[in-house]
């Protein structure tokens, strides 16, 4: 597609979810002072956790590298504010579980000024080079899969990249990260991309934006290089368009072959955020060691668009946003279709956190749920044509094998089925739980089949 | 800062606005202009006929039913549809054990809501059309007073109605089937037909079915398919043997609209997938011409949406979606 479509362009199904995003969609980004102490999981990225290299009663510095990336798929993490390391392991992880974590005592009263220049200026750098400071730097997606972005940046010389993607949809209802972002660094972004389109060596860039966000496609056309190709697709908002498949299809027209990766179709996608964080720890020399988050919804008393620290707890957070109403009932890590709900206060923001969302007992999911009905809203709203009915009548009855033929391992677990469900029938979570069964299945029956053979291969020796 | 306790879901956290018992009352209400149709030209009648069916539907839910299950409407719907498709003068013993087999033997007997695999209601009826073929077949006429009862509708049971004074006529399509005379067609649209209490407004359950098509709640492809069928094969028909009726008279006569716009879309039994429900549609508007053309009854729209019930599970596996990223819609390079 060359030619844009000024009036919009969307995928086939999705869901329509109430965007939600009037609470804090206009409110600038803030700056929250930092906390009294900051808690940094070794695992805040996609891939292998970092490797620590501090120990209790260690001094550092705001940028200090405290944990080295463990391998290729892997980046450093660093210290988000001076102090002390107070302790180092186990913490509750925004996943739910508890996580080696680095918990440092921050400096009172400090001005936390950061050591000068830890990452290089950009100009001259080699793509190589930049691909190295971007790691070093502890660049991940900030989208929420925090998926390292030096590996993004170099895909395999045999797949050759048309296209540099960038995801500005924002789909989630709630959260305005990117928006405020596109708004208030549009310059920022553009500078990201072009720091990104010369290390792929791609000639074309599209921003896709939602069309309820019209200050942020002006703000990003009105800055817009006219030197490099770069356009800004608005989009018809619908859910999940943020998801790269769907992004993908929007603007280029083309399908990621299932169990195919962006780039075996010539693009690359990548979170707007991102990309400003890219622009950003060249332009200041600082590595990745605070983040844009809203904190929103009707539980909170003073939604906010914030740059935090990482390691920021999520009390401290709530905190300096007034606390949560009475009726608050559940808090969400990111956006309500996608996010993780939140037992524990101490629960720090990590790189990949986009938001808090705070939902009240009348936005809460009801309890009760009916048998299927066989409506087949399902089949409407999932965006990769899947059979969410069929699959959730196999997964109750346990036959995970099964699933495998209506492809399960095609769901990208967005939640749009269980958003329409007219019965509340979880089949997004027992989609999730599906997977991870057939997968402890599939090891299982791998590990009893290595086991009888090299029983048959001792008794062979026995034979022999 | 103190932690409360949170709820800990699974995402999403939020949901949609539409709820089963929400989809299943709507309907409930789309049926009233319809039943109202039935009272205006049926009058007492209509109300103890469709008042019965429905409750026995509703009290064998509530006896055999699981817990609570009434709330959720689908109970009233089968016991309001069952008594559309039954003719005025019934004896309201047979409606109420209509009921309880639609619900026993149609709905709980499968393992209940979502479970059956045949459209409730019209198995109560095709369960009574077996057991009372006369009782069934015996149509009243729209000539009376409007609060005279159209037959003995208080008969005992087991004990053969009173003859009463009621003139009984006959349906457009039997008419059109045993003496080939044919019925004007604004009589057939606003229902002043002789017929079942639901083969009345044609105009009132088209309303009421576009309402439910908009609010998504009803499969706007079922219908469609079933029209378009109904009418081309009719229509061919005619023109080779100008004996046979037009389209318009195969659309507007008999149960066709009421089964097309609220028996063959119940969601239960009807194929999921949208390839499936016009394939659905289609496969229950040629057993209805079929069979009121050839076979050996004058209606034929209860025989072929049950038909085709029975096809649902086949069609569905037929016609599963195409994933995402297969076919030649995904490009590899």
């Amino acid at each position: 597609m060359d030619v844009l479509n000024l009036f919009g362009v969307t995928f086939r199904h999705g869901v329509h979810p109430p965007d939600s995003k009037s609470l804090t969609e206009h409110l600038p980004i803030r700056r929250m002072p930092f906390p009294d102490r900051i808690a940094l999981p070794l695992r805040q990225h996609a891939g292998k956790p970092a490797r620590c290299l501090v120990e209790k009663g260690d001094r550092v510095e705001r940028g200090d590298k405290i944990a080295e990336a463990d391998g290729y798929v892997s980046v450093p993490i660093h210290a988000s504010a001076a102090g002390t390391v107070a302790d180092i392991g186990w913490w509750p992880h925004p996943d739910g579980s508890m996580a080696e974590t680095v918990v440092i005592d921050v400096q009172r009263h400090s001005p936390q000024i950061p050591r000068p220049r830890l990452v290089p200026s950009w100009e001259g750098l080699t793509p190589d080079e930049v691909r190295r400071a971007v790691q070093d730097g502890g660049v991940v997606g900030l989208g929420g899969a925090a998926f390292p972005t030096h590996v993004k940046l170099s895909p395999p010389k045999d797949l050759p990249i048309e296209w540099l993607l960038v995801n500005g949809a924002e789909c989630e209802p709630y959260l305005t990260t990117d928006h405020r972002t596109m708004v208030e660094y549009p310059e920022r972004v553009h500078f990201g991309i072009r720091i990104m389109m010369q290390c792929l060596g791609v000639k074309r860039a599209v921003i896709g934006v939602e069309m309820n966000k019209p200050d942020a496609i002006a703000a990003l056309e009105r800055t817009r290089p006219t030197d490099i190709d770069v356009t800004v697709q608005p989009l018809i908002v619908k859910y999940p368009q943020g998801a790269e498949k769907m992004l993908i299809n929007v603007v280029t027209g083309r399908e990621v072959p299932s169990g195919k990766l962006p780039m075996h179709v010539g693009t690359v996608v990548q979170n707007v955020g991102s990309i400003a964080t890219i622009a950003e720890i060249f332009e200041t020399g600082l590595p990745l060691i605070e983040r844009v988050v809203t904190v929103t919804g009707p539980g909170v008393r003073r939604p906010s668009n914030l740059i935090v620290p990482v390691g920021t707890m999520l009390g401290d957070v709530l905190e300096f946003c007034g606390g949560i109403t009475d009726d608050a009932a559940e808090i969400v890590f990111g956006g309500p279709m996608m996010g993780s709900s939140q037992p524990d206060m101490r629960t720090p923001i990590t790189k990949g956190t986009t938001g808090i969302t705070v939902l009240t007992t009348r936005e809460v999911k009801p309890k009760k749920t009916y048998p299927c009905i066989k409506c087949g809203h399902c089949l409407d709203a999932c965006p990769v044509f899947l059979n969410p009915s069929q699959l959730g009548l196999l997964a109750q009855a346990g036959r995970y094998d099964e699933m495998q033929d209506y492809y399960l391992q095609d769901c990208m677990l967005c939640g749009s089925c269980s958003y329409v469900c007219p019965s509340n029938i979880p089949l997004s979570q027992m989609f999730a739980l599906s997977k991870t069964a057939l997968r402890k299945q599939q090891q299982a029956a791998a590990a009893q089949a290595s086991a009888q053979k090299s029983d048959a291969e001792k008794e062979g020796e026995k034979v022999a | 800062m103190e932690t409360p306790r949170f709820e800990l879901t699974a995402a999403p956290h939020i949901k949609g606005p539409d709820s089963t018992p929400r989809i299943m009352w709507t309907v409930v209400g789309t049926l009233v202009p319809v039943i109202l149709a039935a009272i205006w030209y049926w009058g007492p009648s209509a109300v103890l006929v469709i008042g019965a069916s429905t409750i026995g539907c509703v009290a064998t839910e509530r006896l055999f039913g699981p817990g609570g299950s009434l709330r959720d409407g689908s109970a009233a719907i089968t016991g309001l549809l069952l008594g559309l498709t039954l003719p005025p003068g019934l004896p309201i013993w047979m409606a109420f054990l209509g009921g309880a087999f639609a619900i026993g033997f149609g709905k709980l007997l499968f393992g209940g809501l979502g479970q059956n695999i045949f459209n409730p209601a019209l198995l109560g009826r095709a369960f009574l059309q077996a057991a009372f073929p006369e009782d069934l077949t015996t149509w009243p006429d729209l000539s009376g007073p409007w609060h005279a009862l159209r037959g003995d509708n208080f008969a005992f049971p087991l004990m053969g109605a009173n003859p009463v004074d009621t003139v009984t006529g006959a349906t457009p399509l039997g008419l059109m089937k045993f003496e080939g005379t044919h019925t004007e067609l604004g009589r057939l649209i606003f229902g002043a037909t002789g017929g079942s209490l639901g083969e009345t407004a044609a105009v009132v359950i088209l309303l009421a079915g576009g309402y439910l098509a908009l609010k998504k709640y009803l499969d706007w492809r079922i219908p469609a398919s079933i029209f378009v069928t109904v009418a081309v094969l009719s229509q061919i028909i005619h023109f080779f043997n100008p004996a046979k009726p037009d389209a318009l008279f195969m659309l507007f006569s008999g149960g066709l609209m009421l089964g097309a716009v609220f028996m063959a879309t119940d969601m239960v039994t009807s194929p999921t997938t949208t390839k499936g429900a016009w394939i659905y549609g289609a496969g229950i508007g040629a057993m209805v011409v079929l069979i009121r053309l050839w076979g050996g009854l004058p209606e034929g729209v209860m025989y072929g949406i049950l038909f085709m019930n029975a096809f649902v599970p086949f069609i569905n596996r037929a016609t599963q979606p195409r994933l995402f990223g297969t076919g030649k819609e995904a490009m590899v390079q």
